[in-house]
Parts: C-alpha cells; sequence; structure tokens
C-alpha cells in the first residue's frame, strides 16, 4: 500500500460510560494499535451517555461499537474487541501485515 | 376527518396498579379499534401486532402515531428497522398523513436503523444499549408518549448473537415500562408461529393478529385480539380496511343492542301505506325490509320513502347497487316522482357502486363513511340481495347486522329492499335477515283470472299495531296508490278486475254515498 506509512488511521470507538465492556473494548483497541498502527492511528472516543443524540446521527444500535473513519471504505467492528483476530480482519489489517 | 372521530374522547388516563380498576387504556384513534379493544392500547405497555407481509402492520403502527399526536397530544417515535424514512413518508402519504409536517413541528420522531449483515463485524461481547440511549434520547427529545417498533426482528438478521439480543429484548421491553410509553412493537408472522423469534415471549400484555386472505376473489383484511391482558375482548376476527382514510376496523358486536327506541314516527310516503300502520308509518330508526320478486314495485316504494324524507327537509342517502343515479331519477318521473329536484337541492344523494367493485368489508366501510361524513336520517339499500356477489349469505347477514347497529345509534331510519327468487316460498327472504328489521313488508304479483296485479301486505311490524290485509296497490302517474279493499261476501279479498267487478257489485247493492267518490 503506497503512502500508507504517512496515512493516519482514524478510528471512533462508540461506549456508553464506564461500563466493564466499554473499559475493556478501549484497552483492547490500544494494544491492537500499539501492536499493528504504531504512530499513525488517532482514537476518539465517544461517549452517548453524555452525547445520546450522535446515536441517531452515526446509526449506533450496538455497544460497544468501532468505526473505522478513515482510511475509507468506512467498517464498523462491534464488541468489546476481545477477538483480536475479527478486529484486524475487520480494520483490514491482517493482510497489509502480510504484504510487508 | 370524519365526525365520529372528532367526538371521540379520550380514556382517562391514571395509571393504576390496583387490580380492581380497570387497566388504564392509550386510545388509538383508529376508527372501530378503541371499540373492539374497550378504550384502546395498554398505557404505558407494548403491544404486540403481528401478521404475514403486507398485512398492515406497519401502517396501523404509523396511524396509532399520527392520531396519537393530533387528536391525543401524545407525540411518538417510529423507529423502523425496514423501511427508509422516505418510504414511511410516502406509504403515510396514501393514508392522507403528513409525517413530514407532523416531524417539523416536534410531534413525531422518525428515526431508521440500518442493519447490514455484511457491514458489522462482531469482536466478543455486545448489547444493544446503542439503541437504547436512542431511543430514550428521541423520546425524551419530543416528549414521546408512544413508540412503535417496526420490526424489531430484523435485529436478528442483523447480529448474530440470537443469546445477547434475546436478554437485551427482554431488557428493552421492561426499559420501555419504565419510560411510560404506550409502544407497539410489530413482528412478522412464519407459518404458525406469531413471529420470527418468539417476540410474543416478551409482550405479554396485548396480541393483536392482523391477517389477509383472499375470499372469492376478493382480498379481505382482518384483525383479532388474540391477547389483552385484564381486560375483556371479543377474540372475534374483524374485518378491516386500509384506504385514504387510514386504517378502520369493523366491529361485528361492539354496539350490541343499547340503542334508543324513538317512538317518533316516519311516513312511508304513501298515505295509503301510512294507514295500514295505523295512519302513521314507521317509527324513526326503524329497519325497514321490502321484499319481493323482480318487478314489484320495490324500488319505487324506497323512493317514494326518499321523496317523504327531502320533503321533510331530511337528508337521504340512496345506495344504489343496479342501477345510475340518472336511471332511477328516470324510472321515478315515470311514477310522478322527481327526485332531480332533491338531488339538485343535495337532500338526496344516490350513490351508485356495483357490488363487485368492492369486497363485501369495503362496502361496508365506504358505506359508513358516507353515513359519518354527510350524517344522512334516512338510507336506502336497494337491492341490498345484489351483496350476495360479493359475499357468503353469513357474511351478508353479518354485515347487514352491523350495519343496522350502526344506523340505529344513530338513529337513521333505513330502508332495504330484497330481491326474492320467483317460485320460492315468497315470505323467504334470500339473506335470513327479516330477522334483523323491525318491519317486514312483502310485495308480490298475484296472478288470477288472466292478471298480473300487484299487492302488498306487512309481515311484520314491531310495536306497532298494522293491517293484516293483502292489498292491491297501483303505480300510477301520481306514484304508488293503494287501492280500496273490497271484501266479498265470504270474507275474502278481491283484487284487479275482480275487485273492480266486487265494486260494481257493491255499489249495486248498497246506498250509493258510501263508495262512489272512491271508485274509477
Amino acid at each position: 500500500m503506497k503512502n500508507g506509512a504517512r496515512r493516519t488511521w482514524r478510528l471512533r470507538l462508540y461506549v456508553a460510560g464506564q461500563t466493564p465492556k466499554s473499559i475493556t473494548a478501549l484497552a483492547n483497541l490500544q494494544r491492537l494499535c500499539d501492536t499493528h498502527l504504531a504512530g499513525q492511528y488517532r482514537i476518539e472516543v465517544i461517549d452517548l451517555a453524555t452525547h445520546p443524540h450522535l446515536a441517531r446521527r452515526d446509526d449506533i444500535v450496538v455497544l460497544p461499537t468501532l468505526v473505522r473513519q478513515l482510511p475509507p471504505p468506512m467498517r464498523k467492528i462491534i464488541g468489546d474487541l476481545s477477538n483480536v483476530e475479527r478486529v484486524l480482519v475487520g480494520l483490514d489489517l491482517q493482510s497489509r501485515d502480510g504484504e510487508e | 376527518m370524519t365526525a365520529s372521530i372528532r367526538r371521540r374522547k379520550s380514556v382517562p388516563t391514571k395509571r393504576t396498579g390496583n387490580g380492581r380498576h380497570p387497566l388504564a387504556k392509550a386510545p388509538t384513534g383508529i376508527a372501530g379499534l378503541d371499540e373492539i379493544t374497550n378504550g384502546g392500547l395498554p398505557r404505558g405497555r407494548p403491544t404486540l401486532v403481528c401478521g404475514g407481509a403486507g398485512c398492515g402492520k406497519t401502517l396501523l403502527a404509523l396511524e396509532f402515531l399520527v392520531r396519537g399526536a393530533l387528536e391525543y397530544d401524545e407525540p411518538g417515535v417510529f423507529v423502523s428497522f425496514e423501511e427508509t424514512p422516505d418510504e414511511l413518508v410516502a406509504n403515510a402519504r396514501s393514508l392522507g398523513f403528513d409525517l413530514e409536517k407532523l416531524s417539523a413541528r416536534r410531534r413525531l420522531l422518525l428515526d431508521y436503523v440500518r442493519l447490514e449483515r455484511n457491514g458489522l463485524i462482531e469482536s466478543g461481547d455486545y448489547d444493544l444499549e446503542g439503541l437504547f440511549v436512542r431511543l430514550g434520547h428521541a423520546i425524551d427529545t419530543i416528549g414521546a408518549k408512544r413508540v412503535v417498533l417496526d420490526t424489531i426482528e430484523r435485529l436478528f438478521s442483523g447480529l448474530s448473537n440470537a443469546f445477547v439480543l434475546r436478554s437485551e429484548l427482554d431488557r428493552l421491553f421492561h426499559w420501555l415500562k419504565t419510560k411510560h410509553v404506550t409502544a407497539i412493537v410489530t413482528g412478522e408472522r412464519v407459518g404458525e408461529q406469531l413471529t420470527r423469534h418468539g417476540l410474543e415471549e416478551y409482550v405479554s400484555d396485548c396480541v393483536i393478529v392482523l391477517d389477509q386472505r383472499v375470499l372469492e376473489q376478493s382480498a379481505t383484511r382482518r384483525l383479532r385480539i388474540l391477547k389483552y391482558r385484564g381486560s375483556s375482548h371479543g377474540g372475534n376476527e374483524m374485518p378491516f380496511l386500509i384506504d385514504d382514510h387510514g386504517v378502520s376496523v369493523l366491529p361485528i358486536t361492539s354496539l350490541g343492542l343499547a340503542h334508543p327506541a324513538s317512538t317518533a314516527h316516519l311516513s312511508t310516503g304513501i298515505p295509503g301505506l301510512d294507514a295500514m300502520f295505523g295512519k302513521k308509518g314507521y317509527f324513526r330508526g326503524n329497519s325497514v325490509l321490502v321484499s319481493g320478486t323482480a318487478g314489484t314495485g320495490k324500488s319505487s316504494l324506497a323512493s317514494h320513502f326518499a321523496e317523504a324524507a327531502c320533503q321533510r327537509g331530511e337528508r337521504c342517502l340512496y345506495l344504489a347497487f343496479e342501477e345510475s343515479p340518472d336511471q332511477i331519477a328516470r324510472n321515478m318521473r315515470s311514477i310522478g316522482l322527481d327526485l332531480g329536484r332533491w338531488l339538485r337541492r343535495d337532500l338526496l344523494r344516490i350513490h351508485a357502486r356495483r357490488p363487485t367493485a368492492l369486497g363485501l368489508e369495503a362496502h361496508l366501510v365506504a358505506i359508513h363513511r358516507l353515513i359519518e361524513d354527510w350524517q344522512p336520517r334516512v338510507v336506502v339499500m336497494d337491492p341490498v340481495t345484489n351483496m350476495i356477489a360479493v359475499g357468503s349469505e353469513a357474511e351478508v347477514k353479518a354485515m347487514l347486522a352491523r350495519l343496522i347497529d350502526f344506523m340505529k345509534h344513530r338513529q337513521i331510519t333505513a330502508l332495504f329492499t330484497s330481491l326474492t327468487e320467483g317460485g320460492g316460498a315468497a315470505e323467504r327472504t334470500d339473506l335470513g335477515v327479516s330477522s334483523l328489521m323491525d318491519v317486514w313488508m312483502l310485495l308480490s304479483n298475484v296472478e288470477a283470472n288472466g292478471e298480473r296485479n300487484r299487492a302488498i301486505q306487512i309481515v311484520k311490524a314491531r310495536g306497532m299495531a298494522h293491517s293484516n290485509q293483502v292489498r292491491e296497490f297501483v303505480m300510477t302517474d301520481r306514484g304508488i296508490t293503494l287501492v280500496d279493499v273490497s271484501r266479498r261476501a265470504d270474507g275474502t279479498v278481491s283484487i284487479g278486475s275482480a275487485r273492480g267487478a266486487q265494486e260494481r257489485l257493491t255499489r249495486a247493492g248498497e246506498p250509493k254515498s258510501r263508495h262512489g267518490s272512491q271508485s274509477k
């Protein structure tokens, strides 16, 4: 992938309050990004408990939901991200690892 | 909209946890549904509405919200898992509802939840908290009192963990109760199962089943209250209709027999016939059946009744199932009745429709609407027997029973004509409807001595003294005239030429003053 190294990944994690699932999800995401996207990612955590209107705007039903904003296309992954393999598939990271 | 809807009042809304009090209910505003549920859906609780594809559950749910917002000051949230807001707006427009306007006024909030199986990757534990947040925010934003989830079962095809979904749905329905919203949850019926994923396990207070069938070439929609905890309900299937006025449920027994009985009299329009009813005519609010074989003068008798109503300044609705308005007006001119002038003054409306143009239920709804919109005092259905073309005997009878109840409640006097097949017993009505009627008159052709003469008799007249004679009548250019009775010495009644002969005989033998002025 060209220019892949310079591109910043923008990831958005939707949660509602500090629930065990949301804490787990954020920890899992951070660990995974540090491993596979070191230095080229930005995580934005959106707490629907304080911004409930965003649930409708961004079409969120299930929590936690991870959205890959960039690079396109947008991808959605739901769950506490404890299955790393699934997250890598969802983010389209695994194949990249194989190439590089 | 219609007068009955305007008149409809909200049921008391106090919440009762006490078993002695009736369940608080939220009126749906849907014509007929509140009658069969004795006031509406269980307030503050979810109701399951299920049925096959295309049965009308989405439209029923939509109308529940729209009526709530417009008539009961209860804003509503519609969460769609299937149709997009644009589709919903278009569908609602076909019922005459403007969802965009309601949304702009914050009386309604449409939310479309899109779930695509391919787009979601699952990794680890999740729950539906996002839906709770989303719905909770929508409810709070417009102060919603009503919620529709249509159809939440779609979640099962978008998410793989059915175990989580089930426990979340259970949580959702409990949570809805804590939000004190009256909710409709729709579910799709599959085969013998009420809903594909067993929603009925979670929604235990009220279950309504919709159904669409094709019977004798006409599509018929039916609604049944399968369950209504803490409330009496008729378990019968009720026909219902969806048209440009929305949903109408037609209760068979909702009105019961509690109608007032008037003692005011109405002229039949024929002086001689009034005389047979003790000089007074029918009671107001009576249902009158006029039966007879073809060409016995049923329509003429009905037209006299219409004419009399218009002369009193009362509105008359004439439902014609055989002839066009023009044809009826022309025919009646031949016996001296000028119905055209009443049509022009809008005291008479002739509504002509082929029976086969609509299904039985659709006819019934159409008639209800005509009556509610225009409020006639007198209604003529000519001939009601033609309805047999679109329904079975039992169905037509049930329809007439409903219609009669409905009209009696409004103190509408109704006259039905019934065509009897020749050759059968004269007193046999084709529909067995005579028991529903207050007054039953039989017209017949009497063939004797090479003549065919018309005769009329009153078979029954509830609560009224009436003549027991079979009377001859003639159609003149001034309408139907009953001919004086001419009795033979042996007590039998002469008819036609025999009557003339009898009269001449009588005159010859009696003082001239007695009959002289009346005979030809």
